[in-house]
């Protein structure tokens, strides 16, 4: 899927407002909630502009087919999956060569942040379902798929927070959505663990010389840090209220 | 008793920095010492550690479990413990050592879908928990309600020095036992048992705030004691260990023994012998 270049001229205008009114260097608007599924150990719900997101964890658990248990650590296995609704034309509910990549991506993406081998012989099942895509949907995914471990109660090295940068018309921008996806000239996806500073994934499709990758790539990481702030915020909230203070406790 | 800093923290922050100890939850990189789950600190002099506030059960040592038993070969029992690993009662703990498959019926002491209160006496991960139902309060649980609460809350539900299971047992004329694992017994009368598990599913919800004995209180329509010092509060895992173990059932008591009749019956927290422990 190599990016062609499209319409330049409408994706920013003069003032470098983009075509839903951001700036070259703004976030779209994120949502997070924690814990709205019942029925799953962990769950976690992201808006993130137009995506809208569930992530379920399941685990850690029995592994069947008993035979693809690990006898040191847990197997880790995702899916991402895009709802028939999800999009502008109804997609086709099986798994496309797309969403198997992405969802290899995404395990690969938070492996490295869990404590696998704490739970040696268990398999840990992650579901990212898309219930509404406007693209940047891995990033939203993994982000959402991250928090929703943490709330499972699962060991981890870290969060995972996600955001992509890329070129649209021309110009370095953060957070590309769906029409800057297929209009622009590049896609840069990445993912890190904030606290340790380790990037689990990058991706990049399309060209990007030396400078505008550097500039994407710290702009993604910027925009990284602002999803695990909210991923922070969205995670206290849930467990201990907004009020960030711990409740005394006498010894 | 040196004092403890408290701060609630998620996977991945610095809980402290330094020459400390870590204990459960935290693990350390380099300098600092990160919190592995979201839960509260507890930041003391030489050790800190996070009291998770999610997550599976994972089995301990000297835990005592609940435990429903699905599975039996020649030579041991397999119960489900609410965990991702099952716990294994061997067939020789239970008749002695001079066990023969050929000539003892595993069937005769224990069936499948029989619930045990076991002790888990070994476990490492890389094997399945072994269990041990000899021992005081251990074995064949024969009557009761089973309800169920995050294991990771089980240590509010017995509350600091078991304050929280005396008011719901108190308040509902029933008796509980608790599991590390999140599986609780209740045995009473039926109105009694729809009453505990009410507060059971309360404690649940609310285990976060610190009026949480008060709330049950008057749900269950007691008069409301004034606080005393030390009753409220997150209990560690290991005084929680100690309170829902040294008594809860009776001795034994794999027979059929009428719950009147129990000296202490399915109690989990009260009169502990082991009070050093618990002054921690």
């Amino acid at each position: 899927m190599g990016k062609q270049g499209g319409d330049s001229t409408r994706l920013i205008n003069e003032q470098g407002i983009r075509l839903d009114g951001r700036k070259i260097d703004e976030l779209r608007p994120i949502k997070i909630e924690v814990g709205i599924l019942k029925n799953a150990d962990g769950s976690a719900f992201i808006q993130f502009g137009k995506n809208k997101i569930m992530a379920a964890v399941y685990g850690p658990k029995e592994v069947h087919p008993k035979h693809s248990a690990l006898p040191d650590r847990s197997v880790l296995r995702c899916r991402y999956h895009m709802s028939p609704f999800s999009t502008e034309e109804r997609k086709n509910p099986a798994p496309s060569r797309r969403e198997i990549e992405i969802s290899k991506v995404i395990r690969e993406a938070l492996e490295p942040a869990l404590m696998l081998e704490d739970y040696p012989r268990t398999a840990i099942d992650v579901f990212v379902e898309v219930l509404q895509s406007d693209g940047g949907s891995r990033c939203a995914g993994i982000s959402a798929a991250s928090v929703a471990l943490a709330d499972a109660g699962i060991n981890m090295r870290d969060l995972v927070s996600a955001c992509a940068a890329g070129k649209v018309a021309g110009q370095v921008v953060l957070d590309v959505d769906d029409t800057e996806d297929k209009e622009g000239q590049a896609d840069l996806p990445i993912a890190i663990m904030p606290s340790t500073n380790q990037v689990t994934l990058l991706q990049l499709d399309g060209q990007l010389n030396d400078e505008e990758f550097s500039r994407a790539f710290d702009w993604a990481l910027s925009g990284c840090r602002k999803v695990y702030d909210l991923q922070r915020e969205a995670l206290i909230g849930r467990y201990f209220g907004k009020n960030e203070k711990p409740m005394e406790i006498e010894q | 008793m040196p004092e403890i800093k408290r701060k609630y923290v998620i996977p991945g922050e610095v809980v402290a920095r330094g020459n400390v100890r870590a204990d459960l939850n935290v693990m350390r990189v380099n300098d600092q010492l990160i919190a592995t789950r979201v839960g509260m600190a507890e930041i003391g002099h030489d050790v800190v550690r996070v009291i998770p506030l999610s997550g599976p059960y994972i089995p301990r040592i000297d835990d005592l479990v609940v435990g429903k038993i699905i599975d039996y070969s020649a030579f041991a029992w397999e119960a489900d413990i609410n965990s991702c690993f099952f716990g294994i009662l061997p067939a020789a703990s239970v008749f002695g050592r001079d066990y023969s498959p050929a000539k003892d019926s595993l069937t005769e002491k224990l069936r499948v879908g029989d619930m045990v209160a076991a002790r888990v006496i070994a476990f490492d991960r890389t094997r399945d928990p072994l269990l041990s139902i000899s021992g005081p309060g251990l074995g064949r649980i024969p009557r009761g309600q089973v309800a169920k609460i995050s294991p990771a809350k089980v240590p509010r539900l017995i509350g600091k020095k078991g304050s929280m299971i005396k008011t719901i047992e108190a308040g509902t004329k029933s008796r509980m036992l608790i599991g590390q694992n999140g599986v609780v017994v209740i045995v009473g009368a039926p109105d009694d048992t729809i009453r505990a598990i009410k507060a059971i599913n309360l404690v649940e919800e609310e285990a976060h705030s610190a009026d949480l004995t008060e709330r049950v209180q008057s749900l269950l329509g007691m008069t409301i004691e004034p606080r005393q010092d030390g009753e409220e509060g997150e209990q560690t895992q290991e005084e929680s260990n100690e309170s829902s173990g040294e008594n809860s059932m009776q001795e034994g008591s794999p027979s059929e023994v009428p719950v009147e009749n129990e000296p202490q019956g399915v109690v989990a927290a009260d009169a502990d012998p082991n009070q050093s422990a618990q002054e921690m």
